[in-house]
């Protein structure tokens, strides 16, 4: 079966291919908003970061931060995108409490950033299917609304304009995924984009990172099928969920001879439901136009070449450089090249040390106590130095990998360096063959039915191993213990 | 008569404007009249002519990434026909 | 005494204020009594003699220091389209009800800046939709100008309506306006004032409530050519909160006026003379180019082809923005809020009560041509008009410096009789509007008296930036004119 077939959806008269586009409004990292010099936070008192222009008042006009153009560049260059050293602001006109000025300032005909393309690696149940690759439509530039609050007043809607004129990137993809497990990937391979190259913090929860899903589905091979849009999907959990609930209500409708509407659909993540918000018929008519307050924006070609020259190596070309650089596998390289602060971690504490052991220790031991303590690598009590050291002891024998993660946990506690907790605690490896054997020797002895199994059934060594580990708390050298095992069980059957 | 009284009906809807159902029609035939009279512009060769947004032929300019308006919610809710606890107060909108 | 003081130029007055010949209090005092005399013109929609007293108060301390600014002292009023600082700016409209902005629009800013006195805010068609004020929600402003034949009310045409016939009755000094497609130049010629709106970016926009955004410029009227160029070199100015405004130095227009026009070429637009023009508006334009013929400037005949479609294109791209512009007055976070069944029947019926129907029909209009379907063959359309004037324009300015036409297709008109035929109203605009579309600077100069004893205005527009040579021509045309006459002061 190739991996397209294994994407495919059964349904009662045939299997079915879903199609995934998505729009994704990633927060632009600034300290002011897009238009305006009022400031961008998060959980500030209401109405409390506004400007005058924010709140559309009369008379007040826009001017566009330098700063959020540099970031839009930025992430098009990222994105491996064209620039589009001519583009232009439109207003798209609707009415709703929250868009104070009933109009949006967006790129609507002309953005600043035109076709590109991303490699997503995959995770989850493929993850060792090759990396595929999304196309990118455009990235443009918006204001962000505010926000309408429904649930405090019963009789009336409360309105906070402080993300009003927030600074937006719209990154738009191509019908390029075939699966939620794709679609989740894609976001997650853009998103690590954005943060190395430090244009969107990525953060989720904040609502700094926004998805809405394109999903449509088709028989393998036909031409597209009639979309759907799902709204403000932002979690990878409520992506899939939605996608899963979505293309099963299409198959549905079409397997009953019926039709897909084009429409605009709602994510519920209490019933993990998709409903309508709005269907074709009803679809705003957004009028858009050049905003008039607005000259259009050329860029110099020099200040693109001089942000494309301060661009930081991207997730795939690291990811490349480390499989290449230290021979990792695909996965550990994945993993560590997710973050750029987890990859420079991981380069700084594998100097000089054993590469591939020193990824798994970053890859699983460091990653899942951080994961664990909610912490960033960056506020790691452990510092790379300080892993080097572990791994150093474990290269060297002095101690096991076993006992290895309780010396990490030690010093994750703060009891010092890898050889501190060792010699404080103990923990040093018996590799004393003397010392050993005498314990083997004695352990046949109390136990000659177990011995004689090991006889019959090699495998039953392993009862022994497990003893000698016990009796020594895990501090002998478990090739030793194997070696000696071997040598007088198997000798004396 | 470029528009009838059911596209004036769904304009005003459109812009968001109240207008009397007996208003319509003189409307209609106001606002044809007018766009007649626009129509005239048919007559202009306009072909290859970049269309002209702004009388202005600078460059856009930019701002530095400052914040120079701290915020001021009071200064911002000042003439809120409604406001409670910081907040501007609107119509219940039902989702 | 006081009459005297309402009836000196801007120059005139500050020249008297240095001379310690009368106090800014006494001056602004004479024009608080004789707005207060002229409340039947319905010149001013808020008077506020309070704050004029402070600010003249403020004044007087300065010149007795010998501090004094650029305009120290002089009562101006301004337009109601300003939003001015604590002070009530309606736009003309209900919608805004007693709406108090917490700012200082940049072009008032800069006036205080400079000395001047606020005696009010001035009457103005609503949202500055209109060419005669009567779509004001307080009512038109009347004409201080009356004809020989009649005691019937004058319109003193728009939107500016306010502001000229304050400056035309001697309740200002001077006063600020605003010119989308002629609301400055046309009240001007229809009031025997000067008018002048700058090149398009020249004064900022922030805080001026916006009508057409690519065509709105602020400028001044006053009762001389050399007031208006003491005026603007205040109100102008690179705003950094203006994205179009222009990073250009201000100059020293007063510098232009009376400067020798000699040698400077200056074209007659023959598409100018249109069809159904009054026979004395048309005498004297001719009138004019002899006047600048004896001033030494050389007179031709150009073309500009595209004329006659610069109304339909204003029509529809002044509509267009206007109705995206006027979307914030939904009665949300400020300005009227009327009852409604849910939101959208509150967002109808505020919109619905609040705008008067002048409002209402373009911004209906602006909706139609801005919608889906509908947008290449009209707003698009428009702008490659809007591009072939502009291109009209650029090719003569390549033979001349400068024209001359006339500013308005007809005298001042009564009030109602336009009401009825929307495009007759529009038709006042004929002469002004291409400007906007191009952009370009111009001025309104009295040229003299029609056979019902009502002011005509000549207007020249200039090069874009080039108010330095639109100045010197309207100085000559006033010097040739020599336009003094007066409208009785019937209100009084
Ligand atoms: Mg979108
Ligand atoms: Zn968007």
């Amino acid at each position: 079966m190739t991996a397209a077939a294994s994407k495919l959806i059964d349904g009662r008269t045939g299997p079915w291919e879903v199609v995934l586009g998505l729009e994704v409004h990633a927060q632009v990292a600034s300290k002011a908003k897009l238009f305006s010099g009022a400031p961008v936070g998060f959980g500030a008192e209401p109405n409390s970061q506004v400007s005058l222009v924010d709140a559309a008042m009369p008379g007040m006009l826009p001017v566009i931060n330098r700063h959020c153009v540099e970031q839009a560049i930025r992430t098009g260059l990222g994105l491996k995108a064209k620039i589009n050293l001519w583009s232009r602001f439109d207003r798209k006109n609707y009415f709703y409490p929250d868009l104070p000025a009933g109009y949006q300032i967006s790129q609507y005909k002309e953005p600043i950033v035109g076709e590109g393309r991303i490699l997503v690696a995959r995770d989850g149940r493929d993850r060792d299917e090759a990396p595929f690759e999304v196309g990118i439509e455009r990235l443009h530039l918006e204001q962000d609304a505010g926000k309408s609050i429904h649930d405090i007043d019963p009789d009336a809607t409360l309105v906070d304009l402080n993300r009003a004129g927030v600074a937006l990137m719209e990154i738009v993809s191509h019908p390029d995924m075939r699966s939620p497990e794709e679609a989740a990937a894609y976001v997650r391979a853009l998103r690590n984009i954005l943060r190395y190259l430090g244009t969107c913090d990525g953060d989720m929860e904040k609502g700094h990172l926004r998805a809405d899903v394109n999903v449509s589905v088709r028989r393998p091979g036909e031409p597209l099928g009639t979309r759907c849009e799902i709204k403000n999907v932002n979690s990878y959990r409520y992506i899939q969920q939605a996608i899963v609930y979505e293309a099963r209500r299409q198959i549905d409708i079409l397997e009953d001879g019926g039709r897909i509407e084009q429409e605009t659909r709602l994510f519920d993540p209490a019933k993990g439901e998709t409903r309508s918000m709005r269907t074709k018929e009803e679809a705003q008519d957004y009028r858009y136009f050049p905003d008039p307050d607005l000259l259009p924006l050329e860029l110099d070609p020099a200040w693109v070449e001089e942000i494309r020259a301060g661009l930081p190596e991207l997730p795939d070309e690291k990811r490349a450089r480390l499989m290449n650089q230290y021979g990792l596998s695909p996965y550990d390289a994945q993993v560590l090249s997710a973050e750029a602060a987890r990859a420079a971690y991981f380069e700084t504490a594998a100097a000089g040390r054993d590469a591939k052991l020193v990824a798994n220790w970053v890859a699983n031991e460091l990653a899942g106590r951080l994961a664990r303590d909610d912490l960033e690598i960056e506020a790691s009590p452990v510092r790379p130095q300080a892993l080097a050291g572990l791994v150093e002891l474990i290269e060297e024998g002095v101690i096991s990998t076993k006992i290895g993660r309780e010396v990490l946990d030690h010093m994750w506690a703060g009891e010092g360096s890898a050889a501190e907790v060792v010699d404080k605690r103990g923990l040093r490896q018996v590799s004393d063959t003397g010392a050993l054997e005498a314990l083997i020797e004695q352990l046949i002895a109390d136990n000659p039915d177990k011995a004689a199994q090991v006889a019959a059934r090699p495998q039953a060594i392993g009862w022994f191993v497990g003893q000698v580990m016990r009796a020594t708390g895990g501090k002998a050298n478990p090739g030793a213990v194997n070696a000696l095992l071997k040598a007088k069980l198997v000798r004396e059957s | 008569m470029p528009i009838d009284r059911d596209t004036v009906r769904k304009v005003a809807h459109l812009a968001r404007i109240r207008i009397e159902e007996s208003k319509l029609e003189p409307l209609a035939a106001e606002i044809s009249g007018i766009l007649t009279w626009i129509e005239q512009l048919g007559e202009v060769d306009t072909e290859g002519v970049e269309p002209m947004t702004s009388a202005v032929a600078a460059k856009l300019p930019m701002r530095a990434d400052a914040v120079t308006e701290p915020g001021n919610a009071a200064a911002v809710l000042a003439n809120a026909p409604r406001a409670e606890k910081g907040f501007f107060v609107v119509p219940k909108v039902v989702e | 005494m006081s009459d005297d003081l309402t009836s000196l130029t801007l120059a005139q007055a500050l020249e008297g204020l240095r001379a310690r010949r009368f106090s800014s209090v006494e001056l602004t005092r004479a024009h608080l009594a004789a707005m207060e005399r002229a409340r039947s013109l319905n010149a001013f929609v808020l008077e506020t003699p309070e704050k004029a007293l402070a600010m003249a108060h403020e004044s007087d301390q300065r010149l007795r220091r010998g501090e004094a600014r650029p305009l120290e002292g002089a009562p101006i009023g301004i337009k109601d389209l300003f939003c001015t600082a604590g002070v009530r700016t309606t736009a003309g409209s209900r919608i805004l009800g007693d709406f108090k902005p917490t700012y200082e629009s940049t072009v008032s800013a800069n006036l205080w800046r400079d000395g001047a006195v606020m005696l009010g805010k001035l009457n103005m068609d609503e949202f500055a939709m209109g060419s005669s004020n009567e779509t004001s929600a307080f009512g038109a402003a009347v004409n201080p100008w009356r004809s020989r034949a009649s005691n019937r009310p004058l319109s003193p045409g728009g939107s500016s309506g306010g502001s000229a016939s304050a400056v035309a009755a001697g309740l200002a000094l001077a006063a600020t306006g605003t010119d989308t497609g002629g609301s400055i130049r046309q009240p001007a010629a229809l009031t025997g004032t000067v008018g002048v709106k700058p090149t398009y970016g020249r004064c900022s926009r922030w805080g001026i409530v916006a009508f057409a955004s690519s065509l709105d410029q602020a400028g001044p009227l006053a009762r001389s050519v050399e007031d208006t160029a003491l005026l603007l070199t205040s109100m102008a100015g690179h705003d950094p909160k203006d994205s179009t405004s222009l990073p250009v130095e201000t100059p020293q227009f007063r510098r232009s006026v009376g400067a020798s026009v000699k040698g400077l070429k200056v074209g007659v637009p023959r598409e100018y003379r249109i069809e159904g023009m009054p026979g004395e508006i048309e005498t004297l334009w001719d009138q004019g180019r002899r006047w600048l013929e004896e001033a030494g400037c050389e007179l031709r005949e150009v073309s500009l082809p595209m004329t006659r479609y610069a109304l339909p294109a204003y029509y529809i791209i002044a509509p267009a923005e206007a109705s995206s512009n006027l979307a914030r007055y939904d009665g949300m976070r400020y300005g009227l809020r009327a009852e409604g069944e849910d939101l959208r029947g509150v967002y109808e019926a505020t919109r619905g009560a609040g705008f008067g129907e002048e409002v209402k029909r373009r911004c209906l209009i602006g909706a139609y041509v801005l919608s889906a379907g509908y947008y290449d063959a009209y707003y698009l359309k428009a702008q490659k008009v809007r591009r072939r004037i502009a291109d009209d324009f650029a090719r003569v300015f390549c033979e001349v410096d400068a024209l001359l036409t006339p500013t308005a297709p007809s005298a001042a008109f009564g009030i109602g009789e336009k009401r009825a035929d929307p495009v007759a109203m529009y038709l006042n605009d004929v002469f002004t509007v291409t400007v906007n579309l191009a952009g370009l600077p111009a001025i309104s100069v009295p040229g003299g008296l029609d056979g019902e004893g009502l002011p005509l205005g000549l207007q020249v527009i200039g090069k874009a930036l080039d108010e330095a040579t639109v100045f010197a021509l309207g100085a000559a045309l006033e010097k040739a004119a020599a336009f003094s006459a007066r409208p009785e002061r019937w209100w009084a």
